[in-house]
């Protein structure tokens, strides 16, 4: 039987390596910030990658141009995403949530495009990419960047593992303080604002600033999974900021199901954890001559795992619309 | 113009008359008889807590508020009828912040609130409802409830998240919530989704909500509007309780009975004007009113839903 011929392990240390490595923990934290953004305040931004780029190039800046040590890269990086977030949102949300969905997706394609312009080259590197930012970050790194790091089989290198250890540091980190805010009347405030705009100024919330909060608090986390990004890749590509990468965001958030506190987490590791074992299933069944070459050959798999990918979240639409962590008696109240 | 519109008719009437003043009963006494023949309306009160002059709104070639001169007496319940399209909401809105003015100004307690943005208004205490119910669906109840308290420590972003900075605060909220839910025959609803309550008991939720604030002008845009009949009850006494408690009372409703039930004093409006105001008893008496707007009680009573 050919399917005993596939080596289901490694397929399978595979998936599990992904689920818990760098780009699930990039994902986690940016579909975080997205949640604040759309699961909380009812933000619609399809620009969370241009957060994410002004994080990363904020960070590696920080250390080519200006020196500056790690903390204070990771300052700096936090706030070039704050101030993206008041560039987009002080002109638009006064106005309807349209007019910021807008706004996002045109900013975060411009802030991909000025970095790889060549008018920016000097400070960005343009096409290239931004690098030699890394050292003072691997100074840092308290494990030794010759070993691997794991459990089992599973296992990462030195510095693999710093940059994953530290994004699922600071994707905790930001849960904590997610959770507390809405749990707190800050909180009260901007799920009332998602709910009904006019009924929080109504009741006398300053609806317009407290937009601007959410949206500055979902970019800067945004910001933090750039740089994560950075720190575990050591260069910075301005063609990783593709649109495509705001709605592998999406993609994640409504997995995990839209405004419930671990659902960008879950949401990431599953994403990641289909992708890999699609990839892995479908070059073994091509390899073993389960899948005919006319059909598709090994190139074509890793674009047919995202079409894949894309069934299941039809799927998931169709049978579980709250996504995995979501309610579906909140849900239903919308058709009310 | 359309013959038909009760609007219409009521205002042709009203400019037809050349001498309509002696006619409506809700002149009160010389002066302001006075005052009246030249104005039309536009009573003075002896403590105004809303002072409107000359405010005027266009939408387009339509003018959807006109109002000279307005004046709402604190502590009492103010009635606004008229037929449909005759600006009340838009009076509300602007009154509110919810909509500019093309000129002329409000005043409350004798300041020019003008420049003041919605959400401020509501902080000062001039709190509103709205015609189409705004329950926060996904909200619970109770968290609806505490959304409507005013200066909250917890609001703020930092503070926020230095819990023991205001639980106490949130401690009295949910008290005062409790409070009034139990009052409005919601405490049993408490902890459910706002979003599974009634579309009357949405109402209540509404009024209660707006309460939280402890507002110096609540105004109520058709606060039974699909109530029903038992509900309604319950609903217009707290109304009635809330001049004792010092507010003042401001709303909008096409059920005359309801009008006449609760009302102290009834402005009429109609095209954007305010045609008539008085006393709730001289309005229900008036002619004019009764026979162009208020119907004769067949077929014509009030108006199309």
């Amino acid at each position: 039987m050919a399917l005993a011929a596939i080596d289901w392990g490694f397929i399978l240390i595979q998936t599990v390596e992904t689920s818990l490595g760098l780009e699930a923990a990039v994902y986690a934290l940016a579909a975080v910030g997205l949640n604040v953004h759309f699961g909380y305040a009812g933000l619609l931004n399809f620009g969370q990658v241009g957060f994410v780029a002004m994080g990363a190039y904020g960070m590696g800046l920080s250390v080519t141009l200006w020196n500056l040590n790690p903390f204070l890269a990771l300052v700096v990086g936090m706030g070039f995403a704050a101030a993206f977030a008041l560039i987009l949102g002080v002109p638009t949300l006064r106005l309807r949530g349209d007019y910021l969905a807008i706004v996002t997706i045109a900013a975060a394609e411009i802030v991909r495009l000025l970095a790889r312009s060549t008018t920016l080259g000097e400070i960005t590197r343009g096409a290239e990419g931004l690098h030699g930012f890394i050292g003072p970050f691997r100074e840092l790194n308290p494990f030794d960047p010759g070993a691997e790091y794991g459990i089992g089989p599973v296992q990462f290198g030195g510095n693999q593992f710093f940059a994953i250890v530290v994004g699922w540091a600071l994707t905790a980190v930001a849960l904590v303080v997610i959770r507390q805010l809405m749990r707190s009347p800050w909180g009260r405030v901007v799920k009332a604002i998602r709910e009904d705009e006019d009924a929080a100024r109504a009741l006398g919330k300053n609806a317009y600033w407290y937009k601007l909060q959410a949206l500055i608090l979902g970019g800067v986390i945004g910001g933090l999974a750039g740089m994560v990004q950075a720190l575990g890749k050591a260069t910075i590509q301005p063609d990783s900021f593709v649109p495509a990468y705001t709605f592998f965001f999406w993609t994640v958030l409504i997995l995990g199901g839209v405004g419930r506190i671990w659902s960008p987490v879950v949401g990431a590791m599953i994403f990641w954890a289909m992708l890999t074992f699609f990839q892995g299933t479908l070059t073994a069944m091509v390899n073993e001559g389960l899948i005919p070459t006319a059909l598709m050959d090994t190139s074509q798999v890793s674009q047919i795992r995202f079409m894949l990918v894309g069934v299941g979240l039809a799927l998931l639409m169709v049978f579980r619309p709250q996504g995995i962590f979501g309610s579906r008696e909140e849900m239903m109240l919308d058709v009310r | 113009m359309s013959g038909s519109n009760v609007a219409s008719r009521l205002w042709d009437r009203i400019r037809r008359r050349d001498d309509f003043e002696p006619d409506l009963g809700w002149v009160l006494d010389d002066s302001r008889r006075k005052w009246m023949a030249e104005h039309t309306s536009g009573v003075t009160k002896p403590d105004p807590a809303l002072v409107i002059k000359n405010l005027r709104r266009t939408f387009g070639g339509l003018t959807a508020v006109d109002v000279d001169h307005l004046e709402i007496q604190r502590g009492v319940i103010t009635a606004l009828i008229g037929p449909n399209g005759a600006g009340k909401t838009t009076l509300f809105n602007l009154l509110t912040g919810f909509d500019r003015p093309d000129s002329g100004s409000v005043l409350f307690d004798g300041r020019d609130i003008e420049r003041m943005r919605s959400h401020v208004r509501a902080r000062k205490g001039l709190v509103r409802t709205f015609q189409l119910t705004k329950a926060l669906t996904k909200l619970s109840v109770l968290e609806n409830m505490k959304l409507g308290a005013r200066g909250q420590v917890g609001e703020g972003f930092a503070r926020s998240l230095v819990p023991p900075l205001w639980r106490a605060q949130e401690r009295a909220i949910e008290e005062r919530a409790m409070e009034l839910l139990e009052r409005f025959s919601l405490a049993h609803m408490a902890s459910e989704y706002a979003g599974t309550l009634s579309g009357g008991q949405r109402k209540l939720l509404e009024m209660a909500r707006a309460l939280m604030s402890r507002p110096a002008v609540v105004m109520l845009d058709e606060p039974v509007a699909g109530v029903n009949p038992a509900l309604t009850q319950s609903l217009l006494e707290h109304v009635r309780e809330l001049p004792i408690e010092g507010m003042t009372v401001i709303f909008v409703e096409h059920d005359m009975d309801v009008v006449w039930d609760i009302s102290d004093w009834v402005v009429v409006m109609a095209e954007g004007k305010v045609i008539a105001e008085g006393l709730a008893e001289d309005i229900g008496k008036n002619q004019a009113v009764i026979d162009a707007y208020l119907g004769s009680g067949d077929d014509n009573n009030g108006e199309a839903p």
